[in-house]
């Protein structure tokens, strides 16, 4: 009898879930993936983001005379599942746009997915080059900065310690590989007699850090190029701030400035260090201002980067859909060519050469605060200013990508 | 590299070696007694690490840090008991392993409490009060709490070790690793016993857990990072033995700070950066060692669990009621695409369950009837998977040929690590399966030039006809109903009446001139290309194919499908995998908790069908059919 009455809720918990609901015609469905139980510590910060700039836009009336109503899925944090509910998204949700991913892996299977099946994607988070230029899409767009871009952007910091000798620690996978490749194919060519003494390439999550941090140490390097993050980064810098790892040593670190990642650093945040990121405090342009007033205002708590990307992101599709008027994914690609979008950052644009938004990063030193972490002598760069020129993507991009 | 730079590596290697350690004598001990693959034991730890960052938070110096950490443990211990009371008690009598379902539902929903109860990020807690600092040895900087790591665990062993061998405790826990029933028989409390060694197998994960307080923050990805690791040192240093642990661990934390150490080498004609090894290390450490020693370093060859378990019904052919079931559910299926013009998506969904019907009625085939519990079946779904992928884009093969290669890629993997499996049995037969399909990640993972590394293979997309929606559901549906019956026909075939004799009783079978080894290797090839259809379908159904389809999730997917839908039934793993897929489909759909709502669910099923939903409902139908007094 008890097995029975289970085998009755189950069957009506499945029923429930496959019935198809109805589709409400005043409103506009966007599709938004993201891997939040895998990666909560940006994603959430970063749903906070979308939900307030749908907040903005439905109180002003939407995007043509009709709401934006986001509907958002976990993607499971593996591709296989992202593009499963990437497709109930669009046939069962009949969404317009699809939007979001982080995993780099995850970002290029569903942009796959989106030039296989004809639907506009916005990846959000994503850094990998491969989205935009090499397995770029006529269907795909991309909002963050990618690895090339945050990594040029620390360059003239790299180039001006005039180190020779430099070692190397990054993530063992996409987003570390190709910062790092990215880093000496630039580093050599302002300073050919650049020499690398260590690369560490360690496992995702599962750093060794004691042994990593000594390993560093004892190549002697003059600088160290840094690509951790997360709880990784965290557990590096314990044990170099302990074992005297970065004593006058030039350290330049992609995303060490997030807030995501600063933060759990407190008191031990390696001064110094040049980094890219967010100094939420301290940026002072009336557009930010604007952003963090009524971010603060709505969850009495401090943005972090992820907030500022998922905000843009739906800020991104609603000045599209405005500026298009149809709903049909050609339209939608047509609309974000040269498309301009008003961010806490500052204006930028999608380029119409390699889907890549030009939304740029701040650059600048790590400095501790009342015991917290945060940035120093700081400035925005602009992503158009790292970018390559439309000629040189043109070659990175397949053919019939545009 | 100097000498001095590796024997700094090396008691660096150590420091790691006591985090290890905890974690994995935890595992041991429980394993040993109670025949519980606790797959939950990383949550614990995690949960260690969590609570020993809020105590030393709240209150604060040498009393929160230190205090805190012995605190840490006893509330960790206390809730093992509870899990042990509530939960595991009720499902001793299941069939074999059934306990790591519950176990995996537990790791969902500790994760998620977590998640609600401190939110996403990271927490580095304070250094520890009285060891911030560093200690100068051979001219370099060793942190004094990793000084104080190194002492620390090798006097947890000597009081693990004491406590065993002199107290009555102790006794009565080896006496139950070599024979639990016997120790029962004897007049023993066995529930007081399991309770009491599981509270104290998770006091020594939250130990472990509150000891890295000082090294590292505390994250929730730490669950299943360290629950691999943990049981690699196990399985290495032999089930059940506490110094094997200790060793284990520290073979294992010195030959990643050797890779770490050694860095990149030019050998020449190419350059290889050994940092990279410590993605694998370990699992290779562990397939070298069960090879040549089959029951790890310092194990002993495990005693025979009598099973608590009901015994289990010969298989019969199916009955006309279940043909016929069978039958009307096929003529639904066919009909499927008609009747989805409306919600296309019932299709992709319907896909992806017949994708998962293959591969779980696959590892039910040497599971079940085989007896040889494989940890690491997803090796052979990605195998097929990379195998299709990769002969039609580097190969330029057709896409029905590379799905036809797809089973042939997978076979020749499953012949070359099943003949090392079978040799070995039970438990170490499943670490060493999971041993190559980490290897096999690994290598995928690694070979960038070929594989394409973490992205994977992109852009696989089927050919017409079956472009649509509709067309690969059927070409799915007729690849699922062939493998179930062919699975069928070799189980109904004298082969596999040899292979389930090679299970109940190895002797008795070779007694009457069955080669066992081989019966059973075959089988594990068997499986394995039938798993590589489900890998071949997945590619071309998700246009793309990264390593994360070959992870340790994946397999663990697998055994939770085939013990959901039942290990002693034929049907159970058809079961198993459709009520996963959708469940997991639709709960992913309900809540932002939805890892939690699952693994409640998941729970819920455990305790209603100790025996799996398809074997509850056949031993219903059996008492139902006894009562009305038809022939069973």
């Amino acid at each position: 009898m008890r097995a029975q009455a289970y085998l009755y809720s189950l069957a009506f918990v499945l029923a429930a879930g496959l019935s198809v609901p109805a589709f409400a015609q005043d409103t506009i469905k966007i599709g938004e993936l993201n891997s939040y139980k895998a990666q909560p510590a940006f994603l959430d910060p970063y749903k906070k983001g979308m939900d307030l700039a749908l907040e903005e836009i439905n109180s002003k009336g939407g995007v043509n005379g009709k709401k934006l109503e986001l509907i958002i899925r976990d993607d499971g944090g593996n591709p296989g599942e992202a593009v499963r509910v990437a497709e109930e998204l669009v046939t069962r949700e009949g969404v317009v746009a699809l939007s979001g991913t982080f995993l780099s892996n995850i970002g290029l299977a569903v942009a796959n997915f989106a030039g296989q099946k004809k639907v506009f994607f916005l990846a959000s988070e994503p850094l990998t080059d491969k989205i935009t230029w090499a397995e770029g899409n006529k269907y795909t767009y991309r909002l963050r900065a990618t690895t090339y871009m945050q990594t040029a952007m620390l360059m003239p910091a790299a180039i001006a310690a005039h180190a020779k000798r430099w070692a190397l620690v990054y993530p063992n996978y996409e987003y570390g590989q190709s910062a790092v490749a990215t880093f000496k194919e630039m580093i050599k060519k302002a300073q050919p007699d650049v020499e690398f003494v260590t690369e560490q390439a360690t496992p995702l999550g599962k750093l060794d850090a004691g042994a990593v941090a000594q390993a560093i140490d004892d190549a002697k390097p003059d600088a160290i190029f840094n690509v951790l993050f997360g709880g990784d980064l965290a557990k590096f810098v314990r044990e170099g701030n302990t074992r005297g790892v970065f004593k006058n040593r030039t350290v330049v670190s992609l995303l060490s400035g997030e807030p995501e990642y600063l933060d759990p650093l407190g008191a031990e945040t390696p001064v110094g260090w040049t980094v890219t990121g967010y100094p939420w405090d301290k940026i002072k342009t009336p557009e930010h201002v604007a952003f963090l007033t009524a971010y603060q205002k709505k969850y009495s708590d401090y943005p972090r980067l992820g907030s500022i990307v998922g905000y843009t992101t739906i800020k991104s599709l609603a000045a599209g859909l405005a500026k298009t008027k149809a709903l049909d994914a050609d339209s939608m690609v047509e609309a974000f060519k040269g498309l301009y979008v008003q961010s806490p950052f500052g204006p930028f644009q999608y380029r119409a050469s390699d889907h890549q938004a030009t939304m740029g990063a701040y650059v600048g030193k790590l400095a501790l605060e009342k015991g917290k972490g945060t940035m120093d002598d700081f400035k925005y760069v602009d992503g158009a200013s790292v970018l390559p020129s439309d000629a040189e993507v043109a070659k990175l991009r397949p053919a019939g990508a545009n | 590299m100097t000498l001095s730079a590796f024997l700094f590596q090396a008691i660096n290697g150590l420091s790691t070696a006591s985090g290890l350690f905890f974690i994995a004598a935890g595992l041991s001990l429980i394993f040993g007694v109670t025949r519980i693959v606790n797959i939950a034991h990383g949550s614990l730890y995690m949960l260690g690490t969590y609570i020993a960052y809020s105590l030393a938070m709240k209150i604060g110096g040498a009393v929160g840090f230190w205090g805190g950490i012995v605190l840490t443990a006893l509330i960790v211990g206390a809730i093992g008991a509870l899990i042990e009371v509530v939960l595991l008690r009720r499902i001793y009598r299941a069939p074999e392993l059934f306990q790591l379902l519950a176990t995996f539902a537990l790791v969902l929903v500790i994760n998620d409490a977590t998640l609600w109860l401190w939110g996403p990020e990271d927490l580095l807690g304070p250094r520890a009060p009285g060891l911030a600092g560093a200690v100068e040895i051979f001219g370099r900087r060793l942190p004094s709490y990793d000084l104080f790591l190194i002492v620390i665990a090798p006097a947890a062993l000597i009081v693990l070790h004491f406590a065993l061998a002199k107290t009555r405790f102790g006794r009565l826990m080896r006496a139950a690793t070599q024979d639990r029933e016997m120790v029962g028989a004897l007049g023993v409390n066995q529930a007081v016993l399991f309770t009491s060694v599981f509270a104290l197998g998770a006091m020594l994960a939250g130990l472990g857990g509150a000891l890295q307080v000082a090294r590292e923050p505390a994250n929730l990805a730490t669950d299943l990072a360290v629950i691999g690791d943990a049981f690699v040192v196990v399985v290495v240093g032999g089930m059940g033995s506490i110094s094997g642990a200790y060793l284990a661990a520290i073979i294992i934390a010195e030959v990643k700070a050797l890779c770490i150490a050694i860095g990149v080498v030019d050998l020449g004609f190419m350059s290889v950066n050994f940092s990279k090894f410590t993605l694998v290390a370990e699992f290779i450490v562990m397939a070298i060692v069960l090879i040549a020693r089959p029951y790890g370093l310092l194990g002993k060859p495990q005693g025979n669990v009598r099973s608590v378990a009901e015994p289990e019904n010969p298989i019969r052919p199916a009955t006309p009621m279940l043909k016929m079931l069978g039958a009307v559910i096929l003529v639904l299926l066919l009909a499927l695409p008609l009747m989805a013009q409306t919600s296309p998506y019932l299709l992709v969904l319907g896909t992806d369950v017949l994708i998962a019907v293959i591969f779980a009625t696959s590892l039910h085939f040497i599971m079940g009837p085989g007896g040889m519990h494989s940890f690491g079946h997803a090796a052979y779904f990605g195998l097929g998977a990379y195998g299709a992928a990769l002969l039609m884009k580097l190969a330029g093969l057709p896409m029905l040929a590379a799905l036809l290669a797809a089973p042939l890629v997978a076979l020749i993997g499953a012949l070359l690590f099943g003949w090392f499996a079978v040799r070995l049995s039970g438990v170490y037969l499943a670490m060493l399966t999971l041993a190559f399909a980490q290897i096999v990640w690994a290598l995928v993972f690694q070979w960038e030039g070929f594989t394409g590394g973490s992205n994977g293979v992109i852009g696989v997309w089927p050919a017409a006809p079956f472009d649509k929606s509709g067309a690969y559901f059927l070409l799915a549906l007729a690849c699922a109903v062939a493998a179930i019956l062919l699975l069928r026909r070799f189980l109904f075939a004298p082969f596999g009446y040899a292979m389930r004799a090679g299970r109940d009783s190895p002797l008795r079978a070779e007694a009457i001139g069955i080669d066992v080894k081989r019966i059973h290797w075959l089988g594990f090839a068997i499986a394995g290309c039938v798993c590589g259809i489900a890998g071949g379908l997945f590619a071309f159904a998700k246009g793309s194919i990264s390593p994360e389809a070959i992870s340790v999730t994946r397999s663990i997917d697998g055994l939770v499908m085939v013990l959901l839908g039942g290990i002693q039934t034929l049907v159970g793993p058809v079961v198993g995998a459709s009520v996963y897929a959708v469940l997991q489909d639709t709960v992913m759909r309900q809540t932002e908790y939805w890892r939690a709502l699952l693994g409640v669910i998941i729970l819920v099923l455990v305790l209603a069908f100790p025996q799996g939903i398809a074997g509850a409902l056949s031993s219903l139908t059996r008492k139902l059919g006894r009562k009305s007094g038809g022939a069973a």
